[in-house]
């Protein structure tokens, strides 16, 4: 860059700030602050890309050469109070595809400061397992003379949840309850009809966060955080021990759905992040985030692949040089779209200089005007 | 009641299973019932199966009763003298063979020390544990697993005498050592399997020292000396053949010198070998590429004007011709009929394999190594009593991959070198490590293996002592000479114009897609460029009509076969992108080339 449009160049707002608190506690004079300014936009342009770089194509291999050292195993903490989560590379596919659902959803619970103890915890972490009728039930039984069906709570102060939940979602139904039983008796001749409502009875939520399946508390430095196997994000947050600002969750789909694109894009980052970390992989966070970037600009999230980012190229050429040739050639074909040969992969084809690098940019000579 | 099977058919049942299986057990040891049949009662199943199938795999055991093994010290001696066989073992009921069904059942001691009355069976040793492969390695035990593995998957890929017979063979393509070993540190599988006649490898001198970095990273020094003197030496014979077609219509190849002037004729030079009969004679010289076999076909597709010319112009020459890159001496030449009635003709053409620099060598240990540099015996580095090792191997190879037994090898080598006995060592049971240093030392070594050497080019003692023995070395099936190739221009491919693939078609080496992005990265478009026009093509495309113009050589104008005579554009393309274009005219879409302003 030259030196003219490195004075012009304006340094981002969050850096100039955070200039301002520095020369105000220090205590700098005009001089040496204008020399801090200077320092800093040497060096942040040094840490810029030159134009023309592919820093897309560096950013993949950035990612992808170390992950090659990654090894296929999802290992297990045996015997210690931890969960099973996905690592290494499945992981690593699992964030960049953007499935709909991670193989092992997890959310991380912060509790806020009045609730942080040990006691709390492990009261919330109780409360947030999704129970059914199914986990609390001792007996139930089908009654075919009163085409009824009695189910025996083992906990006798469980047995109104019951009762609730039966009324509120068995329809044509007359709930009853007699000491430790819910009797409910079902408008119908059928057997099977009445099986069926049993089965329904059975899955029935009575308790915690649906979607939760286990919660483990554990300490980490003074904050008391359940992580939870399952995830249900805007369900956990309604809750109000707790802490809505630090509460997480590994599943992107659903922080965008609760939070927003940012923070999903927040997710793609950290997670991927960590889950080269877990490896002892070294990598710069800026290509994950450049990644993630990719992913979350068009304000939802796609998926590195051929329904995502590689579908949405301009170019015929490149698409169907990825996946699906024919669906892509046939459906250009249709449309009469043009291809107009700006990209690095068309060019690469039909070859000629591809306009990346050093072939970027073309020099035009202004003819001596004297 | 229990089913009874016999060999996958229900036959019967019975109340008493356990009865039926033990008479047939015994009957089977009396010898009443035949040796192959196994029997087993699987009682989660309630069944009795008797099987008597071919194609099972079965192992020996020794019979146990009450404790104690039917096999005694009076059997053994009476095999030593060769007063008793094996077979006699298996008839008299002291050895049975189980197959997986009835090994299920079974109660098998490892060694007669752990064996308790409720055994039924004992091991004949530890070590039948592997394979054949892995049981060639000595010491196996005082390796890493992961290194056993490797050694026998090493041992396989290694050149020896495949056969005993292979100067009457004509395989494809096969290895024969020259000088072959047997290794001076065994194990049980040598003597068992007749190795004697199949041997596949050396013994050498082995140094475990560096030498001037030229062993780093695995790569191996080694002696010249021992090299010319048949170190390692392998022929690779490779065969050639050469049918006498009949085709419809009467007509057939000929298996002669192909005259000048047959379609496909490639030069007198080609031909030199040939001797009258179209064949090449034994001992005869052959270069890449050149003529063993002349042969000339009838031409199978004729043209419209091919079928009113005859003679010469109507056959093509379909010589069988050396591989490309390889060289040879024609060993043997086989004239035969085929069932058909054909004439059939076999050449085998040998080529000596000395090791040089690029061959592959490996121990038993899966310590693989590449030759990198060959020094001559006066440079080498010798001990006090004048020994020259034949190779210096890298001390870094061993403390990452944890090969003791190699270690071992090396002092149970030398052991074995010096006492002229071999040494033993299959495993689980090898010679105590304590013993074979005992032995060093009572030779008058240092225990450790270790000796004092001394530079071949400077004279001068070496500060450290260096641990020497003997090992046994494979030449492995990976040599540099069947593997080199290079190539700057050359044949191209009929359909896309790009260079062919394999050594054997004298093809490049593709620059891929990998590749590609690294230049991309680097931002050098024009290398890119450069190195992708393999196939480039000046092609002429039409300014209506988008689509491919062409020459018209005779007015020398440029026409465009939909628009006529307009503008017609110069543009410079990969040939593959024009083939793409033909392909999509084919599926019919329309591919409209549109040239911007130059």
């Amino acid at each position: 860059m030259s030196e003219q449009s490195q004075k012009e160049f304006e340094l981002p707002v969050k850096i100039t700030e955070e200039i301002e608190q520095i020369s105000k506690e220090l205590r700098l004079s005009k001089e040496k602050k204008e020399k801090l300014v200077e320092e800093v936009r040497k060096s942040y342009t040094r840490g810029m890309f030159e134009p023309g770089e592919g820093i897309g194509i560096i950013a993949a291999q950035s990612i992808s050469e170390p992950s090659t050292q990654m090894t296929m195993r999802t290992y297990h903490f045996a015997g210690t109070a931890g969960i099973r989560v996905t690592y290494g590379l499945p992981r690593l596919i699992e964030i960049f595809d953007a499935k709909k659902e991670p193989e092992t959803p997890m959310m991380t619970i912060y509790l806020k400061r009045e609730f942080n103890n040990a006691s709390e915890a492990a009261n919330l972490a109780e409360n947030l397992v999704e129970k059914k009728v199914l986990n609390i039930v001792k007996r139930i039984s089908l009654n075919l003379n009163e085409n009824s069906i009695e189910v025996e709570v083992l906990d006798k102060r469980k047995i109104e949840s019951v009762s609730k939940v039966v009324k509120e979602m068995i329809k044509n139904s007359n709930v009853k309850t007699k000491e430790d039983k819910v009797m409910v008796a079902v408008k119908t001749e059928n057997v099977k009809e009445l099986q069926k409502v049993k089965e329904k009875i059975l899955s029935l939520q009575v308790g915690g966060v649906k979607g939760v399946k286990n919660a483990i508390v554990r300490k980490e430095g003074d904050d008391w955080i359940i992580n939870t196997i399952g995830t249900n994000l805007s369900d956990a947050l309604k809750i109000k021990e707790v802490d809505e600002r630090k509460t997480y969750t590994n599943d992107i789909h659903e922080t965008a759905s609760v939070f927003g694109v940012e923070a999903a894009r927040n997710v793609i980052i950290r997670e991927a992040m960590k889950t080269m970390q877990e490896q002892a992989l070294d990598i710069d966070p800026r290509y994950v985030m450049l990644v993630a970037d990719m992913m979350t600009f068009a304000g939802d999230i796609n998926s590195i692949g051929r329904y995502g980012v590689a579908g949405a190229k301009t170019s015929i050429l490149s698409r169907a040089a990825f996946e699906e040739t024919i669906k892509h050639l046939v459906r250009a074909s249709i449309r009469n779209e043009v291809d107009n040969l700006q990209g690095i992969f068309e060019n690469v084809m039909i070859g000629q200089v591809v306009p990346a690098g050093t072939g970027m940019f073309e020099l035009i000579v202004k003819p001596d005007e004297s | 009641m229990t089913s009874i099977f016999f060999d996958g058919k229900f036959v019967g049942n019975t109340s008493e299973p356990q009865r039926l299986v033990d008479e047939i057990v015994s009957k089977r040891r009396a010898g009443t019932i035949p040796y192959q049949v196994n029997v087993t009662y699987h009682e989660h199943l309630d069944e009795v199966r008797i099987i008597s199938e071919s194609g099972r795999v079965r192992r020996p055991l020794i019979i146990v009763e009450n404790g104690v093994p039917k096999l005694t010290n009076e059997h053994v001696e009476k095999m030593k003298k060769g007063e008793l066989k094996w077979a006699d073992l298996v008839k008299t009921g002291i050895v049975e063979f189980l197959d997986s069904e009835e090994e299920e059942n079974a109660y098998i001691a490892l060694t007669e020390k752990e064996l308790t009355v409720e055994h039924t069976h004992l091991e004949f040793d530890p070590s039948v544990i592997l394979g054949l492969s892995a049981s060639f390695i000595p010491f196996p035990e005082f390796n890493r697993g992961d290194r056993v593995n490797y050694g026998a998957k090493m041992v396989g890929q290694s050149i020896g005498v495949f056969a005993t017979n292979y100067l009457l063979r004509t395989d494809t393509k096969s290895n024969v050592m020259v000088y072959p070993n047997k290794p001076l540190v065994k194990t049980h599988a040598y003597s068992i399997v007749p190795y004697d006649k199949h041997p596949n490898g050396n013994n050498v001198v082995i140094a475990v020292a560096s030498f001037d970095g030229y062993n780093m990273e695995d790569s191996i020094v080694i002696n010249a000396g021992s090299l010319q003197k048949g170190l390692f030496w392998s022929f690779m014979h490779r065969s050639y053949e050469a049918e006498q077609k009949r085709y419809l219509g009467g007509q057939e190849d000929i298996i002669d010198m192909p005259e000048a002037g047959v379609r496909g004729y490639a030069g007198e030079d080609a031909y030199k070998h040939l001797s009258e009969d179209g064949m090449s004679f034994p001992e005869t010289d052959l270069d890449s590429d050149q003529v063993i076999i002349g042969r000339v076909s009838p031409l199978r597709f004729l043209g419209t004007m091919d079928r009113f010319v005859t003679g010469l112009e109507n056959i093509r020459e379909t010589s069988v011709r050396l591989r490309h890159g390889d060289k040879g001496i024609v060993d043997r030449v086989f004239v035969t009929d085929t069932t058909d009635g054909t004439k059939l003709i076999k050449v085998v053409v040998r080529d000596l394999k000395t090791p040089e620099i690029g061959d592959k060598l490996a121990s038993r240990h899966g310590q693989k190594g590449i030759i990198a540099l060959i020094v001559s015996p006066e440079d080498m580095p010798f001990t006090e009593s004048g020994v020259v090792p034949d190779i210096i191997f890298n001390p870094h190879g061993i403390p990452s991959r944890m090969t003791i037994g190699q270690m071992l090898e090396i002092i149970g080598g030398k052991v074995a070198a010096i006492t002229g006995r071999p040494v033993l060592a299959p495993a689980f049971s090898p010679t105590p490590e304590k013993e074979l240093r005992e032995t060093l030392v009572n030779n008058g070594f240092r225990n450790d293996g270790k000796e004092i050497m001394y530079d071949g080019r400077t004279g001068r003692r070496f500060e450290s002592q260096i641990f020497i023995g003997s090992a046994f070395y494979q030449k492995l099936d990976h040599l540099v000479s069947n593997k080199i190739h290079a190539r700057s221009r050359g044949p191209v491919t009929l359909l896309t114009k790009q260079p062919t693939e394999g050594r054997s078609k004298e093809g490049g080496l593709r620059l891929g897609e990998m590749e590609k992005d690294c230049l991309i990265a680097h931002g050098a478009s024009l290398v890119l460029k450069e190195r992708f026009d393999s196939d480039k093509t000046t092609v002429l495309v039409c300014s209506v009509c988008g689509l491919v113009a062409v020459q018209d050589k005779i007015k020398n104008k440029r026409v465009c076969p939909i628009d006529g005579e307009v503008k017609i554009n110069e543009v410079q393309i990969s040939y593959a992108f024009k083939l793409m274009l033909d392909e999509l005219k084919s599926m019919l879409i329309y591919p409209k080339v549109v040239v911007g302003e130059e």
